[in-house]
C-alpha cells in the first residue's frame, strides 16, 4: 500500500511540475526535503529521549499501570485483543493522555513505544493488527482539551478572544475522532465475516 | 488559559517524578535507559521520514495543491465558504508546518476572528497530519502493509472539513 502511494505522489508531482513548467523548484524540492527531513529527525531525537526516558520512569513506578486502569473501560471497548495487557494499554494511555494535553512532541515517542509493543506480539509482522490500525487511526484524529498553539496564532493575528472557537474544535474533533473510529469498527468486523 | 497549557507539561513530569522517587524506583538510571531506547526508535524512523518528507515537498513544489484547488473552487463557492481556505484542506493531512504556516496567513488576511479565520482556527487544531502519523507509526515498527488506515484517517479529515465549516456557521 505504501508502495502505491509514495509512487503515486512522486509520479503526480513529475507529472505536474513538467507540465507547469516547475521543475526547477521540483529539483531544489527533493533535496530540500531529504534535507528538512534529517533536522525534524534531529530534533526529534531529542524529545524522543527525553518522553521514552520519562515514561520508562512511569512504567516502573507503576504509574501508567495505573493510568491504564481508570480508562481501561474505553480502551477494553475499543482493543478488545489487548484486554489482558496491562503494559500496552498503559503506553496507549500515556498516549492519548499527552494528545489530550497538547504535548504532541511527547504523544508521539509514546505512541511509538505502543506500537511497537503491539507489534512485538503480532504473528504477522508485515500486516498491522486491528489494534495497531485503530491506534494509528486515533493518533490520526485529535482531540486537545486546549489548543494552545492555536490561541497564540490567533493572539498573535489580534484575536480579541482567542479561545472563542473552543466548542467549535471540540464538536469537530469529536466528530473527525468519531468517524474515523466508526470506520475502522465496521472494517474489522467485515475482515472478520470475510 | 494560556497559562494552564504551559503549565501542563512541568507538572505532568514533576508528578511521574516524584511518584517514581518515593516507589523506590532508581529514577535517573531508569531515563537513561528509556532515553536509549529513544536514540534506537529515531534512528530506526529516519530513513522512512526521509522518503515520506520528500514526496510532500515534491508535491508541494508542482503546484499539484493549487491546480486541485483551482478545479475545486466552484464547489467551495457553492457550499458558502471562501476558496481561499481549500488549500487549507488540502494541506491539513499531508503537511504539519505547512498547513500551520498557511492557517497564519488566512488569519493575517481575513483576520482571526472572521468567518474565514475561524473556520481555519476550528480546521487546523481539529486534527492530526494523518499521513504523517501513518508513516511514522508503521514505519517505527516495520509494518510494510497500512491496512484501511489511510481511507479511516482521510474520512476522519473529511469529516473535520464539513464539521469546522458546519459549527463555524452554527454557532459563530
Amino acid at each position: 500500500m505504501i508502495n502505491y502511494i509514495w509512487f503515486g505522489m512522486i509520479l503526480a508531482s513529475a507529472l505536474c511540475a513538467l507540465c507547469t513548467g516547475r521543475l526547477g523548484e521540483l529539483s531544489t524540492a527533493v533535496m530540500d526535503g531529504a534535507q528538512g527531513a534529517v533536522e525534524l529527525s534531529i530534533s526529534l531525537l531529542g524529545s524522543m529521549c527525553a518522553w521514552l526516558g520519562v515514561l520508562k520512569i512511569a512504567e516502573k513506578s507503576g504509574l501508567t499501570a495505573l493510568l491504564a486502569e481508570g480508562f481501561s473501560p474505553l480502551i477494553n471497548w475499543l482493543f478488545p485483543e489487548y484486554r489482558d495487557d496491562q503494559q500496552i494499554k498503559g503506553k496507549m494511555c500515556m498516549n492519548i493522555s499527552a494528545n489530550f494535553l497538547g504535548l504532541g512532541n511527547a504523544a508521539t515517542p509514546l505512541g511509538l513505544a505502543a506500537m511497537e509493543a503491539m507489534q512485538a506480539q503480532n504473528p504477522h509482522k508485515e500486516t498491522p493488527t486491528r489494534g495497531m490500525v485503530l491506534f494509528v487511526v486515533i493518533n490520526t484524529a485529535s482531540l486537545q482539551l486546549l489548543p494552545v498553539n492555536m490561541a497564540a496564532m490567533r493572539s498573535a493575528c489580534g484575536s480579541a478572544q482567542p479561545f472563542n472557537i473552543l466548542p467549535e474544535i471540540w464538536l469537530t474533533s469529536l466528530a473527525a475522532l468519531g468517524a474515523a473510529v466508526a470506520f475502522c469498527k465496521l472494517a474489522e468486523s467485515r475482515s472478520r465475516l470475510g | 488559559m494560556e497559562q494552564l497549557g504551559a503549565a501542563a507539561l512541568p507538572v505532568i513530569l514533576g508528578v511521574i517524578l516524584v511518584f517514581g522517587f518515593f516507589k523506590d524506583v532508581d529514577v535517573f538510571d531508569s531515563f537513561v535507559q528509556g532515553a536509549k531506547e529513544g536514540v534506537s526508535a529515531t534512528l530506526h524512523l529516519m530513513p522512512t521520514l526521509i522518503g515520506l518528507i520528500l514526496a510532500v515537498s515534491m508535491i508541494r513544489a508542482s503546484g499539484l495543491l493549487e491546480m486541485l484547488c483551482h478545479l475545486a473552487g466552484p464547489l467551495a463557492r457553492a457550499a458558502g465558504v471562501d476558496p481561499e481556505l481549500l488549500p487549507l484542506a488540502l494541506l491539513r493531512p499531508v503537511s504539519g508546518s505547512g498547513s500551520s504556516a498557511y492557517a497564519l496567513d488566512l488569519l493575517r488576511q481575513f483576520g482571526p476572528d472572521s468567518e474565514t479565520g475561524k473556520i481555519a482556527s476550528v480546521l487546523s487544531s481539529s486534527t492530526e497530519t494523518t499521513f504523517y502519523a501513518i508513516t511514522v507509526y508503521f514505519g517505527a515498527c516495520g509494518c510494510k502493509k497500512l491496512s484501511y488506515s489511510v481511507p479511516a484517517g482521510l474520512l476522519g479529515d473529511a469529516a473535520a472539513l464539513a464539521f469546522s465549516i458546519l459549527s463555524v456557521k452554527v454557532f459563530g
